[in-house]
């Protein structure tokens, strides 16, 4: 099952590479992560989307909340919560195609931030189901680059992961 | 009081009070070394290879319960402490291990002796720290020493640039008295609900066992541990890292478990109802095969570290705290509580045990005219009245030590289980001679072990540690050799070498005392000899039989009730016999 862990950690050089360097030495796997400081510059917060049965995921939190930098960590996919990621798209466009792509961009309510005689930059953010299906409504052979930020996520009302 | 980077890390160390500091000197600690010259608070030791360095360091933590402490200088200093390092972490030994770096402004241009450090031992430490502002050093090394000594003990690196210790900077010093971490907060007590529900379901047990490891000692709940097996009267196994919390001269006592462990020890895990573990982890070589393990029985497992709960064996009441106090809890509930064990269970239990013992798992043949390395172990512990503190390498001579020298008191056996180095037992014997120069210290090994750290002989004639050495050499790797036998049809590839050195010239080289024993009946002679010499290390270079193999034995991928015997239990089956 796919779980979404969110944690506080302290800010401080080699903390990003002490979890991946868990994640790879225990042979956990990772399907994004993404990082940055919070409000507070000596915390940052990491959300790390993994997939594994019961048992492996208790594991993984254990072994990350075990790491002298970690302060506090939940796994999102228990509590209700919402999900979001970035992504940005490059998409060839010719003379016939414009209109049918912005139109699609529209639809999935994405943004054309960047414009050329031949191509576009879509920026969509959203659930990471909703981005694949904007993907795979275009044209592969249009698509020049993707890329994305990874799932961050936070729980909803008015409890936080805070100190 | 204003210092230099380099007086303040002496200073934090007096301040801790380091008694030891075990290294080895070079660039990028030369003005650490600097500061060194000018006290004599904290002795330095120095090795001849940074590996037994941290070995020494290691054993003496393991010895005195205090933390060891270790300096080497960067890149090769660093590298080469690297396994001594790995192996106080598999073993959650307390310990500080201070790496010179290269300045601050060159680090990451590959520079003369640059490693990262903090890349290399992040799998293998507990924690480590770069200090790149000589103002966090103190705080620094407070936090070190905290981290490695609280909770799960382990090993902790600071990595210290040579810009950071320059003389000529100078700063005010304050240490820290205490030192709080808002990431970092072990348990301390187990949780109450829990504790009771514990003791329930440990009082109405049949068959119960308790199996406790190398936490007890670390830990120091070896008191609490031998007040709880007494005051129930169940049996107790030990694992290798377990040996000397509980009394092995006991009658309750089992026998060690696990892959070289005693026939009754691993036949009660297989057969109880209720296993209480305390400060063990369920280790690959205490299990055997998992899907076998201790089929019938209901689990408590008491842990300062949650992530060594449910980690490979599912376990019914976890309980994480420290063993010392979670098992002081358990003893009030129990003479409170209504529930008493079951008298009549028990001595049905007790007698069972009692036919597994009857098996006799560890005799072996004494009158095959050759040295048996297990009788040497035997006479060892009887020239050394069972009171030495027994260091080990790795290998048979690392089992039949375990198996043979039965260990009364915590502290007292010494050895690389978890991440199983060769090498380790002379440093490590050093290391506790300089902690406990009036108690007899032996370092058992092999002719293949010793000879990875045999420079060390050095060391301890410089520091006057007379250690006595007792090398069973069988001409083999032997446990190398006895799987090669067991699983590979006796094709000994490369597990032995045709240009052993002579060891009784060689310890004289090293200004000690050599003797080579090879009749069986020279045997406790040369023992008492070599103890006498109070003030000689002595190398026993003892020719042991070389087919002999360590029995019992559960086979890679076994389960408990399918140990190999010595002699095979005919035609019964386990069950059947019992």
């Amino acid at each position: 099952m796919r779980h979404i862990i969110s944690i506080l950690i302290e800010n401080e050089a080699g903390a990003l590479s002490r979890v991946a360097g868990l994640f790879s030495a225990r042979g956990y796997n990772i399907e994004s992560l993404t990082v940055a400081p919070t409000e507070d510059p000596s915390l940052s917060r990491m959300t790390l989307v993994t997939r594994g049965n019961d048992d492996i995921i208790e594991q993984i939190t254990k072994q990350l909340n075990k790491l002298i930098d970690v302060v506090k960590l939940i796994d999102l996919v228990e509590t209700p919560h919402v999900e979001r990621e970035l992504m940005l798209v490059k998409i060839k466009t010719t003379q016939e195609t414009r209109e049918e792509i912005k139109r699609t961009t529209d639809i999935f309510r994405g943004n054309i931030i960047d414009v050329t005689a031949h191509s576009y930059v879509v920026e969509m953010t959203g659930p990471s189901d909703k981005l694949d299906a904007f993907v795979s409504a275009i044209a592969a052979d249009n698509i020049i680059e993707v890329v994305r930020s990874g799932t961050t996520g936070i729980s909803r009302g008015e409890k936080g992961l805070h100190l | 009081m204003e210092l230099s980077g380099g007086q303040i890390v002496v200073q934090c160390l007096k301040d801790e009070g380091v008694e030891f500091l075990f290294g080895y000197p070079g660039g990028a600690v030369l003005h650490l070394y600097d500061a060194l010259f000018h006290q004599e608070d904290v002795k330095h030791i120095l090795v001849r290879h940074e590996q037994a360095a941290v070995h020494s360091a290691d054993a003496y933590a393991r010895a005195t319960g205090k933390p060891g402490v270790v300096l080497v200088t960067s890149g090769p200093g660093a590298t080469n402490a690297v396994t001594g390092i790995a192996t106080a972490y598999m073993d959650s030994i307390p310990m500080v291990i201070i790496s010179g770096q290269v300045s601050t402004p060159v680090i990451g241009s590959d520079a003369f002796q640059e490693v990262d450090m903090i890349g290399i031992t992040r799998p293998c430490v507990k924690h480590n720290f770069l200090v790149k502002n000589v103002a966090d050093l103190a705080e620094t090394l407070k936090k070190a020493f905290h981290i490695a000594t609280t909770g799960r003990p382990g090993p902790v690196v600071v990595d210290i640039p040579k810009d950071i210790t320059d003389p000529k900077i100078k700063i005010p010093y304050k240490y820290p008295k205490k030192i709080t971490m808002r990431s970092y907060n072990p348990a301390v007590k187990g949780h109450t609900g829990q504790i009771k529900k514990a003791v329930e379901l440990l009082l109405s047990a049949q068959r119960p066992i308790i199996y406790a490891g190398g936490g007890v000692i670390l830990g120091d709940g070896n008191k609490e541990l031998i007040k709880l097996a007494q005051t129930l009267g169940y049996p107790i196994t030990l694992t290798l890292m377990g040996l000397g919390a509980y009394p092995a001269t006991d009658k309750q006592f089992v026998g060690m478990l696990g892959m070289h462990g005693t026939y009754e020890a691993n036949m009660a895990m297989h057969e109880s109802d209720v296993i209480i573990a305390i400060g063990a982890r369920f280790d690959d070589r205490v299990t055997g095969r998992l899907t076998e393990f201790c089929p019938y029985a209901k689990i408590i497992h008491i842990d300062i570290d949650p992530a060594s709960i449910a980690k490979t064996v599912k376990v019914d009441i976890p309980i994480v705290g420290e063993v010392k106090s979670v098992l002081k809890d358990m003893l009030e509930l129990i003479k409170d509580s209504e529930i008493k064990t079951n008298p009549k269970a028990l001595a049905a239990w007790w007698k069972q045990i009692a036919q597994w013992r009857d098996v006799q798992c560890l005799e072996y043949d004494r009158n095959s005219g050759l040295i048996k390395p297990q009788y040497v172990i035997e006479q060892l512990y009887q020239v050394t009245k069972g009171d030495a503190i027994v260091t080990s390498d790795v290998g048979q001579h690392q089992m039949f030590a375990a198996q043979y020298y039965p260990f009364d008191k915590p502290r007292r056996w010494i050895n690389s289980g978890g991440l199983g180095t060769m090498g380790f037992g002379l440093p490590a014997a050093i290391g506790v001679k300089l902690a406990y120069p009036e108690l007899d210290v032996a370092c058992v090994t092999g002719e293949a072990s010793i000879q990875m750290c045999i420079q060390e002989l050095s060391t301890a004639l410089q520091y006057k540690t007379p250690v006595k050495i007792i090398n069973l050499n069988n001409r083999y790797m032997g446990m190398v050799r006895q799987w090669q036998e067991f699983s590979y049809e006796s094709r000994y590839s490369h597990s032995y070498m045709d240009t052993i050195p002579d060891f009784v010239k060689l310890a004289e080289a090293y200004g000690h005392v050599g003797i080579r024993i090879d009749k069986p009946e020279e045997v406790r002679s040369a023992l008492e000899q070599a103890f006498a010499l109070k003030d000689r290390t002595v190398f026993l270079d003892i020719i042991t039989d070389r087919t002999e193999n360590v029995y019992p034995m559960i086979e890679a991928g076994k389960a408990h009730h399918e140990m190999k015997l010595r002699v095979a239990l005919g035609t019964s089956t386990d069950r059947e016999l019992a």
